[in-house]
This record gives structure tokens, sequence and C-alpha cells, in this order.
């Protein structure tokens, strides 16, 4: 109505230009970063880096690594991208377990000890955090992870009921970030192994009701390095960074191909 | 902000698993241990066709007070075995099993107990009480 309140400055603004002490606020603390590194072009075996850093209490470990890099040294290497968990490419071994280090914030570790920093466990390392995926990505193409339906395309979408949707949701939140897989302790004697992953993706398919495929993926994940490869150990579901009840989708899997054979 | 130490030749850590990683490796070790022990004993046990004194020689070192300490592994192991197994098969086919196997974890390590503490005190009562 008035077009004089127009013309103020926005409150934040000058709330943070008297007060002038925004970042001081943040309390900071020193940090032992611990990092398990492998080059083969400079030494054939792993070494451990230690270096001491003062972060703040915002800080994350992906931070922590990003300091290293960039201030102190540049050879360290690892992979990272949107730094908000949801691309999938910084899942690494954090004080033993699998974690996103842009999802673990420094404060919820115990900061008195080093924190221990290690390339995921099964596949195999290239450089310093980075490991190969690619077995990981295979055992993913496998178990075909797109919609099949065999129907003619309708001209809307293919409408489901709430409840349909229901059945698969947890499955569809996967980044494929590969903490589960790496977890399993199954996975890292026997690479062969589909792994929870893959196990997981086959699931929001197979419990899909505009899905026509489901029984060839029950088929895929019926071969000896299947899901009866799982020993329930819960480390996939523990160490999902999304949340999603890892072994319950695989335990509806073996379910699933139970039945259907009955 | 330094660089403070480089250790060459590192191992990688041991993974932190939780309760349902320790349960399977305690699940694997006694199944194991479970098989190696029926393994001796059908063999001593089929040494009576081929010799009875040989079988009493072998069947009286049971006898020997460390056997005691012995057979109460053994029985710990097959009672925790036999309780984990039936909590796999409800984390298996019981529709809620994966979100409890937590709780069922703590409820067979407490069966166990009590099993083993009546257990153990029946055993060293049979053998110090002199039979
Ligand atoms: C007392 C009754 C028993 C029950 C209820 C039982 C139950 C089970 C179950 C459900 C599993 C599957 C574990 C899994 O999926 O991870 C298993 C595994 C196993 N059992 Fe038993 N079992 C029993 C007796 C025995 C005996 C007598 C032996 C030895 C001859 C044995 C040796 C094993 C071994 C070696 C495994 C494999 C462990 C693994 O894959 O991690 N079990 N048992
Ligand atoms: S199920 Fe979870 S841990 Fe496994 S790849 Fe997907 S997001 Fe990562
Ligand atoms: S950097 Fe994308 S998930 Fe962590």
């Amino acid at each position: 109505m008035s077009t004089a309140t127009v013309e103020q400055e926005p409150a934040s603004k000058v709330d943070l230009a008297e007060s002038g002490d925004g970042a001081g606020a943040v309390e900071s603390f020193d940090v032992t970063l611990k990092v398990r590194r492998y080059d083969p072009e400079r030494a054939v075996d792993a070494w451990w880096d230690e270096w001491t850093l003062t972060m703040y209490g915002t800080d994350r470990v992906l931070d922590a690594l990003h300091k290293v890099k960039w201030d102190i040294d540049g050879s360290l290497t690892f992979r990272r991208s949107c730094a908000h968990g949801i691309c999938g490419s910084d899942a690494m071994r954090i004080n033993g377990r699998n974690r996103l280090a842009c999802k673990t914030l420094l404060k919820d570790l115990d900061t008195s000890k080093p924190i221990t920093v290690e390339a995921i466990k099964g596949l195999p390392v290239e450089k310093d955090l980075i490991v190969d995926m690619e077995p990981f990505f295979q055992s993913y193409r496998e178990i075909m992870p797109f919609l099949v339906n065999n129907s003619p395309a309708p001209t809307a979408e293919r409408l489901q009921s709430p409840e349909d949707r229901e059945r698969f949701d947890d499955t569809t939140k996967c980044i494929l970030c590969a903490a589960c897989t790496s977890s399993c302790p199954v996975f890292w004697t026997d690479g062969q192994y589909f792994g929870p992953a893959a196990i997981v993706n086959a699931h929001r398919f197979i419990f899909d009701s505009r899905d026509d495929a489901g029984d060839m993926r029950l088929e895929v994940l019926n071969d000896k390095e299947g899901v009866w490869r799982c020993r329930t150990t819960f480390n996939c579901s523990d160490a999902c960074p999304r949340g999603i009840e890892v072994t319950k989708a695989i335990q509806e899997v073996k379910t699933a191909i139970l039945t259907r054979s009955l | 902000m330094t660089q403070t130490k480089s250790t060459p030749g590192g191992r990688g850590t041991l993974y932190k698993g939780r309760e349902g990683m320790w349960s399977w490796v305690g699940h694997r070790i006694t199944g194991v241990g479970i098989f190696f022990f029926l393994l001796v004993h059908v063999l001593d046990t089929s040494l009576v066709r081929v010799s009875p004194e040989a079988y009493n020689a072998v069947i009286g070192a049971y006898k020997h007070p460390i056997m005691i300490f012995g057979e109460i592994g053994l029985v710990g192991a097959i009672v925790f075995h036999a309780f984990n197994g039936l909590r796999i098969i409800l984390v298996d086919f019981w529709k809620q099993g994966t979100r409890y196997h937590k709780h069922m974890l703590y409820a067979v390590l407490i069966l166990w107990f009590v099993t083993m503490a009546a257990f153990s005190a029946r055993h060293l009562m049979i053998f110090f009480g002199g039979e």
C-alpha cells in the first residue's frame, strides 16, 4: 500500500552490519585428519598422512579434505561433486564406517582423536580415496535399472495409486554412492556378489506396479551371487546416507523369489 | 595447519560394524567351531568299531578337568548358534524382523546368559560332586 517501505534496507543486512561478527560467532577448533593414502606412482604400499587443521563448527569432513587439498597438499585425491549429499560421489570410510564426507559434520565426531579417512573397501583403490567403481556399476546395470512396460505407451502418464507408489518409495531414494555395497563383509571377500545397492535398485522396479520385468530381475538375483549371499549383517542399513532400510529391501526381494517359485 | 606425520605402509582399520555384524561374526565362528567339534566327535565315536580299548582311552580324555571348560565352551557355542539361528530366521521371514534385529539380539544374549548360568552351575556341580 505505502511506497515508503519499499525504500528500506532489508532488515537482515542492517543486523549483520551492526553486530559485525557474524562469522566469528561460529566456534572454531583444531582437528587432526588422518588419511590413508595410496599412489602407485609414488610408493608400492599405502601410507597414512596426518594434518592438524583449524576448522569451524559448521565444517564437514569434506571441508577438511578441501582445506588440505587447496592449502597444503594438492596431491590429495578424492571424488566429490555436489557437496550436498545428492550426487553420491564421496562415500568414504570415516572413523571406520562408511559415510559421505559432505554429510558428516566434524563436530559430530570425536575431535580429541585423529579422524581417520580411508577409501571404501572391496573395490580396487586407484589413488588415495578414489576406487574403481566399474564392478559396482556393472552389477547395477545387470538388474535392468529402468522401467520395462510392454503395453502401448499412454498419451499421458502411467497412473499409479498412492498405495502402489508407497510400496517402493524407500528404494527410490538411492544415490548410488556404494556406501552399502562396500560395507558388506560378503562383498569384501566375494567381489562377484551383486551387493546391496544393486538389490535396492532392483527392488525399486520389482515392486513398481507399472513395471513388467519383475520376474526377469528376480531371476537375475536368484543367482548364486544374488540375494542368497546376504548374511543380514545390517552394515548396509547402518551405512546408507539416505536412510534406506537396505536389509529390509533385500529381505523383501528374497521373499518375492521364494513366493514366486511356489 | 601443517602436515604433522606420515606413516609408511600403514594398514587399513577394522570396519566398525554394529550389533548385526558382530552377531554374524559370532554365528560364523560358533558354526565353524561346532562343525569341527562334530567332525572330531564322529571320528572318535567311530573308533568303538575299530577298537573298544582305543575308544575308551580317547573318550576317557573327556574326563580331564580341562574338558569341563571345553564342554562349557562347546555348549555355550551351540546355545548361541541355536538362539541366534532362530533370530536370523525371524529376520528373514518375519515382516518386521529387520526393524527389531537389535532387540532380538539382546533377547538372544539374555537367553544365552540364563541358559549358560543354569547349565554351568549344574555341570560344575556334577563334576565337583565327585561322580
Ligand atoms: C542348533 C540348531 C541350529 C540352528 C537353529 C542353526 C541355524 C543356522 C542358521 C539360520 C544359519 C544361517 C545363517 C545366515 O543366514 O547368516 C546357520 C549358519 C551356519 N550354521 Fe547353523 N544352526 C544350527 C546348528 C548348526 C550345527 C550343528 C552346525 C555345525 C555342524 C552349524 C554350522 C553352521 C555354519 C558353519 C553356518 C554358516 C555361517 C555363515 O554363513 O555365516 N549350525 N545356522
Ligand atoms: S542404498 Fe544407500 S548406501 Fe547404497 S548406494 Fe544407495 S544411497 Fe548409497
Ligand atoms: S559430494 Fe555429492 S554426495 Fe557428497
